[in-house]
């Protein structure tokens, strides 16, 4: 894209990559639930380079009412890039690409979020992404789970998002964009900790078998990650300080 | 030894023993119970469940709400009760069983905008709940200050056995309706306890899971603090009280 180097090295001789991560290492993840005011439920998060916001309305009423379903509520997911989120200006009008990413989250978010509760309702999920750098359908999947459970929307289990791939014939945790573009596979995950289910898997490249299990193992390793910080990010805002509104909603690893 | 309380949010394994699961928490694989919401986790004797700290009121059969009149039809009025769903409240439940469309007006007993204390009568999965004012202390709201606190802190008001909001009416001679969506309306002759009762609800809402909370809670009300700002802030209000009862 844009500028980037064409014959970058992915991995060097001593197992580094490009950006300097080990194989088995995510980027600098930074999560904060809250911070929308107008929103039931939001959460930020910084994925790298990747800047996300999520915000969370209902259970509400379902606008147009013939979309409402008697037997259970429903999900509606919109992922969004901002026209500045990339190298060169995106159009704001939403792509094949986008249409596509809203409807694998809201297919990775549905058999946690218990939408039987509250039937004729709706649970509306919005994401905006600020600033994208490869893998942000798992960043704004992780950001949309802390946005649930800040909305008090009742869910199974949290969901947390994160790739694997291949570069160099390398099995990789967390695609960045450089690797994405020239690497040879990229498979994003989604995935319930507690249940230990996987509820997103996609996969753009080519696998062996056995590097394929080795990258459903890598995922979830980085899922696990992805969901410490999840917790932390939800006990800070809730359970840190007298008030339980205290501390800065923040939590970050590297 | 299972821990008692404890801070929990989704997905958080609260027991595997033998316990019942009821509000907010979800059996997994027929042994472990997990947590569905971000809240305080409670084993008490036999049964499990968390009072949240998040999201909307759910309603449930019986429980006392503060609805705000949205609009009303020939037959029924719509309820605004913080939630998800709106209550319904039926003209024969006000008029009586010899009710007419064509007769009664339904705006003279109850127009839009007001509050109304009133009970869920029935609520299931199929349709809106349905409300019922014709009970003791229930109907039209006339005076008071509306305060709206989160649903989840509404048990925390009450407080065990009700010792919260006896502190609260006692120390500021107030009397407080406390619906379950989160609506508490306080009536006071007295602007000092008005603005003082508001207070302390207010201070419930925000440090609802500090311990010792009704100590502290007594404590403010007896101290009176603020009491230079205090006098300018009661002339207000007691302007605005007679202006909501024009």
């Amino acid at each position: 894209m844009g500028g980037r180097e064409a014959t970058m090295v992915l991995l060097d001789e001593n197992g580094i990559r490009c950006d300097g991560r080990k194989v088995d290492e995510t980027r600098h993840v930074m999560i904060r639930a809250g911070g929308l005011k107008n929103a039931d439920g939001s959460a930020y998060i910084e994925f790298g380079d990747n800047k996300i916001v999520a915000g969370v309305f209902g259970p509400r009423d379902v606008h147009p009412k013939h979309m409402s379903d008697t037997d259970t509520g429903i999900l509606r997911v919109r992922y969004h890039m901002e026209p500045f989120s990339v190298g060169e200006r995106k159009n704001p009008a939403p792509s094949r690409r986008e249409i596509e990413i809203s409807k694998v989250i809201k297919e990775a978010l549905e058999p946690a979020v218990m939408l039987e509760m509250f039937p004729r309702t709706v649970v509306d999920v919005f994401i905006e992404v600020l600033q994208a750098d490869g893998g942000t359908r798992c960043a704004a999947l992780s950001a949309a789970s802390v946005a649930l459970a800040d909305a008090g929307i009742p869910m199974r289990d949290m969901v947390a998002g994160c790739a694997a791939g291949k570069v160099a014939d390398t099995v990789i945790l967390d695609v960045n964009n450089e690797e994405d573009q020239a690497g040879q596979a990229d498979m994003p995950m989604g995935y319930m900790p507690t249940l230990e289910k996987i509820t997103l898997l996609q996969l753009d490249g080519i696998l062996t078998p056995e590097e394929y299990e080795k990258c459903v193992e890598f995922g979830i390793k980085g899922c696990m990650q992805v969901y410490e910080l999840q917790k932390k990010a939800l006990s800070e805002k809730y359970f840190d300080g007298e008030n339980g509104r205290g501390g800065s909603g923040r939590s970050q690893k590297r | 030894m299972d821990v008692r309380r404890r801070y929990v949010i989704p997905g958080d394994t609260i027991t595997s023993g033998p316990y019942r699961p009821e509000q907010n928490v979800t059996l997994v694989g027929g042994k472990k119970i997990v947590s569905t919401v971000v809240g305080v986790s409670e084993i008490y004797d036999n049964t499990v469940k968390v009072i949240p700290l998040a999201g909307k009121y759910i309603p449930k059969i019986n429980d006392l709400v503060v609805g705000k009149v949205i609009r009303h039809t020939s037959l029924s009025w719509e309820l605004d009760i913080n939630s998800c769903y709106v209550g319904f409240l039926p003209a024969t439940d006000v008029f009586g069983r010899d009710f007419s469309a064509h007769a009664d007006e339904l705006a003279t007993k109850l127009r839009t905008g007001d509050l109304v204390a009133a009970r869920v009568a029935n609520f299931d999965r199929t349709r809106d709940p349905l409300v019922t004012i014709s009970d003791r202390d229930l109907g039209k709201i006339d005076s008071g200050d509306l305060v709206e606190i989160a649903p989840g802190r509404v048990p925390r008001l009450i407080g065990k056995r009700g010792t919260m909001i006896q502190t609260i009416e006692t120390a500021t001679n107030s009397v407080i309706t406390i619906g379950q969506n989160g609506r508490v309306v306080v009536a006071c002759d007295d602007a000092e306890g008005l603005l003082k009762a508001k207070k302390a609800i207010r201070m419930v809402n925000s440090m609802a899971h500090s311990t010792n909370l009704t100590e502290k809670v007594k404590e403010m009300l007896e101290s009176g603090n603020g009491a230079p700002r205090e006098t300018t802030t009661t002339t207000i209000t007691t302007e605005r009280r007679e202006d909501d009862r024009e």
